[in-house]
């Protein structure tokens, strides 16, 4: 992430908590103000509010059907909402028609007119405005430039590579100046190597022209990887919206800590709650979970205690303190991933725990390998107790 | 005649010696069994240069069709058209005469093709043709469009609906539905019926053996031919299209004429050309619903054949007339080549 993402997001930040410093409070360029979508009786979009800011990269991130698309159609102007408000630059947009709106949108499909040549295609909605002819020219080669495409300018869609498609998709919506762009999984049809550059020219892209961006996904890495800020969506509505750090270290549910990377989850009962710590007693563990922070949560009720992969220690010790936040088990396998490797320790419970290990040596033999019995443990700070 | 010309049943050449003959029946036995001789036409048919196999296969099986039936007829039909009017069995002169058993006479008579140009009737009813069919084309495809453009927008059970009530009439012969509009367009007919029971008109309007009742039928009769065609191509259409020129500033109206028609260019084309062509040749419609001045090709040429029984000038209408719709349709078809050549040049 560039510093000046990071800015951004420390600003927005505060201009969520009610942050009341003046000059470098962000401006909202989208607010959703209960909007609910229904088709039929099936509620696609459900009582979502959210505020998107200027400069941002936001992502709407969640599975297959969860209603993102939706969303961003009701932003365009394709969907009208069945309740609620959509205000664009401060004006009421919600019954406006999508020729009329100041945003853009890049489709999932690209949409790319087939019977035009890449330049027509970015030139279209110039034209549309009633630009002069030299100045479409113009503009035309300069988004041509941005992507690297000026040499295929006289090309057909149907002649160019699937990564060039995207690209030139990109520049057509971009090409009009909107004030919001709106991103339909701008990167799935491409493969994977591919992917992971396009997004960050996309990053680049997207803080040089200083356009608001609204992308679609369905993928945590993308979403992780681009994005000032995340809401999370799940059956049509939105669970959390914070940071990816935020989203990865702080998930408030269980279904976001789920989505959003992978993680041990573990339920519980809650059998101690003060201010600064909680105990939960998990039958899968042969020791209790004893967290540093407090939680909103009832004596004696069900509790999920989230652990990161990654912030689980595994060692053949016993560790310092046996009392709490450890168990022992038996790798049951190994999952080499190059950079790091996930061990899958099988509790005696029967219960399997996933721990992330860097492989930092080049070690001709791991340390710890399969059928080893193995202690597993954890900090209190790094366990997150989570609403289901 | 000679046995000089057979060269294959020389045995002489063929078998070799009896004791070369026992080490190659050996060495092939070692390997594989001799190859069956295969019969000469098959050797033509499937090995060598001009062999037919896979594609080559299925690409003759229609041209041999077409070969057949089409070419055939029209072999003889240009032949026809070159021969002269004369009493007799066949009503015409031949074209090819043994003369007193020494000379090949071959006799191409152009009277035919000359009564074309001299008698101004048959260049009215070519021109007379071409206006009548480019008209209805022309109502065809503004009835026709809308319609598949509603057809492809609905959903797909009310589609299948809608597409069979397109095709149902072909239920029904061609000949009783074009009959049946005579029913309904005479004077004491159903419309008129209808208009003065209504009290709209006193009269009746004369409409049965009217222009007006050829278009009613050529629109009647061929506009499945556009609408389907139409269909394909619209039903085709990625949706997001439109929606694209929409969210690039495009009112409904300009989206539909920037990308809709463009790219429904190729179901418009198909369509006029599937009703055109037919209706320039029409004879039943004309016929009956045009009444007797009507001046149609179609017409004429029937009145040759069956009336006059002039068969060389009828062959001659017909052949100019399939020269007159070939040659624009050959000439488009080279105009988008020549477009796609361009385009392929443009992308290099
Ligand atoms: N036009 C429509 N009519 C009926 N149902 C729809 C329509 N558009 C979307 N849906 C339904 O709404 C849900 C959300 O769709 P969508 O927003 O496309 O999901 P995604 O998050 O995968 O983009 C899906 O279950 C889909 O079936
Ligand atoms: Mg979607």
């Amino acid at each position: 992430m560039s510093q000046f993402a990071r800015n951004l997001q420390d600003q927005v930040a505060r201009a969520e908590k009610g942050g009341s410093i003046p000059t470098d409070t962000p401006r909202s360029i989208i607010q959703i103000q209960n909007v609910t979508r229904k088709f039929g009786d099936f509620v696609a979009v459900n009582d979502v509010s959210l505020t998107i800011y200027e400069g941002e990269l936001f992502s709407l991130l969640g599975g297959s059907g969860c209603g993102k698309t939706t969303l961003l159609r009701m932003l365009a102007g394709f969907e009208t909402p069945s309740s609620g408000r959509i205000l664009i630059d401060g004006q009421d947009m919600t019954h406006i028609p999508p020729f009329e709106r100041p945003v853009n949108m890049m489709f999932q499909s690209y949409a790319l007119f087939p019977h035009m040549t890449v330049e027509q295609n970015v030139a279209f909605g110039l034209k549309q405005d009633g630009m002069p002819s030299a100045e479409v020219k113009k503009r035309v080669a300069e988004m041509l430039d941005i992507v690297e495409l000026s040499a295929l300018g006289k090309r057909k869609p149907h002649q160019l590579s699937g990564g060039q498609r995207q690209r030139v998709a990109l520049v057509r919506a971009l090409a009009k100046r909107p004030k919001v762009l709106l991103l339909d999984e701008p990167l799935g049809a491409l493969d994977k190597k591919l992917r992971e550059r396009t997004q960050l020219e996309l990053v680049n892209i997207q803080e040089s022209l200083g356009v608001t961006f609204v992308v679609v996904t369905h993928d945590q890495e993308e979403a992780m990887t681009m994005s000032c800020r995340v809401a999370i969506m799940n059956q049509g509505r939105i669970l959390q919206v914070d940071t990816p750090h935020a989203m990865y270290e702080y998930p408030n549910t269980r279904f976001v800590a789920e989505f959003f990377g992978s993680v041990n989850m573990f339920e519980g009962i809650l059998v101690e709650d003060e201010a600064d710590h909680v105990v939960i007693d998990c039958p899968e563990l042969s020791r209790p979970i004893y967290v540093s922070h407090g939680v909103s949560g009832r004596e004696g009720g069900t509790a999920y205690a989230a652990i990161r992969p990654e912030k689980v220690a595994l060692s053949k010790e016993e560790p310092a303190d046996t009392s709490r936040n450890c168990s022992t088990g038996v790798v049951q396998d190994i999952v080499y991933l190059g950079g790091e490797s996930t061990y899958l320790v099988k509790l005696d419970s029967g219960r399997v725990v996933r721990v992330s290990l860097q492989n930092a040596y080049r070690a001709a033999e791991p340390e710890i390998t399969w059928d080893d019995r193995v202690w597993i443990s954890w900090q209190p700070s790094n366990v997150v107790v989570v609403s289901s | 005649m000679s046995t000089e010309l057979d060269p294959l049943t020389g045995g002489a050449t063929v078998s070799p010696a009896p004791g070369a003959a026992a080490t190659v029946a050996e060495q092939t036995k070692a390997d594989a069994p001799p190859p069956r001789p295969k019969h000469r036409l098959y050797r033509v048919l499937f090995r060598g240069p001009l062999a037919l196999r896979g594609r080559g296969l299925v690409i003759a099986i229609p041209y041999l069709w077409l070969l057949l039936f089409f070419l055939t007829p029209f072999a003889i039909v240009l032949k026809i058209s070159f021969a002269e009017f004369m009493v007799g069995v066949p009503p015409y002169t031949p074209l090819v005469e043994w003369v007193d058993d020494t000379y090949l006479k071959i006799t191409l008579a152009f009277s035919g093709y000359k009564y074309l140009l001299e008698d101004s009737m048959y260049v009215n009813a070519y021109l007379g043709s071409l206006r009548i069919a480019a008209t209805a084309t022309v109502l065809c495809l503004l009835l026709g469009y809308p319609m598949a453009y509603g057809i492809a927008r609905s959903s797909p059970s009310t589609r299948n609906v809608l597409l069979l009530l397109v095709v149902l009439p072909f239920w029904t012969s061609f000949l009783i539905r074009v009959y049946a509009w005579i029913g309904i367009l005479k004077n004491n007919g159903l419309l008129n019926n209808a208009l003065m029971g209504l009290g709209i008109i006193n009269e009746p309007i004369e409409m049965l053996n009217t222009e007006f009742a050829i278009y009613i039928g050529i629109v009647y009769s061929y506009l499945p031919f556009m609408i389907l065609p139409l269909y394909t191509t619209l039903e085709k259409l990625d949706g997001s299209l439109l929606e694209a020129a929409m969210d690039l500033g495009c009112r409904p109206w300009k989206a539909f004429l920037k990308v809709t028609l463009p790219l429904s260019m190729p179901g418009i084309v198909a369509g006029c050309m599937l009703v055109f062509i037919p209706s320039v040749g029409e004879f039943v419609i004309p016929d009956l619903l045009g009444g007797a001045s009507t001046l149609m090709i179609g017409k004429v040429m029937w009145n040759e054949f069956f009336q006059n029984r002039d068969w060389p000038t009828a062959s001659a209408v017909a052949i100019a007339m399939l020269i007159l719709l070939v040659l624009p349709i050959v000439g488009f078809q080279r105009y988008q080549l020549v477009q796609e050549e361009k385009a392929r040049e443009g992308s290099k």
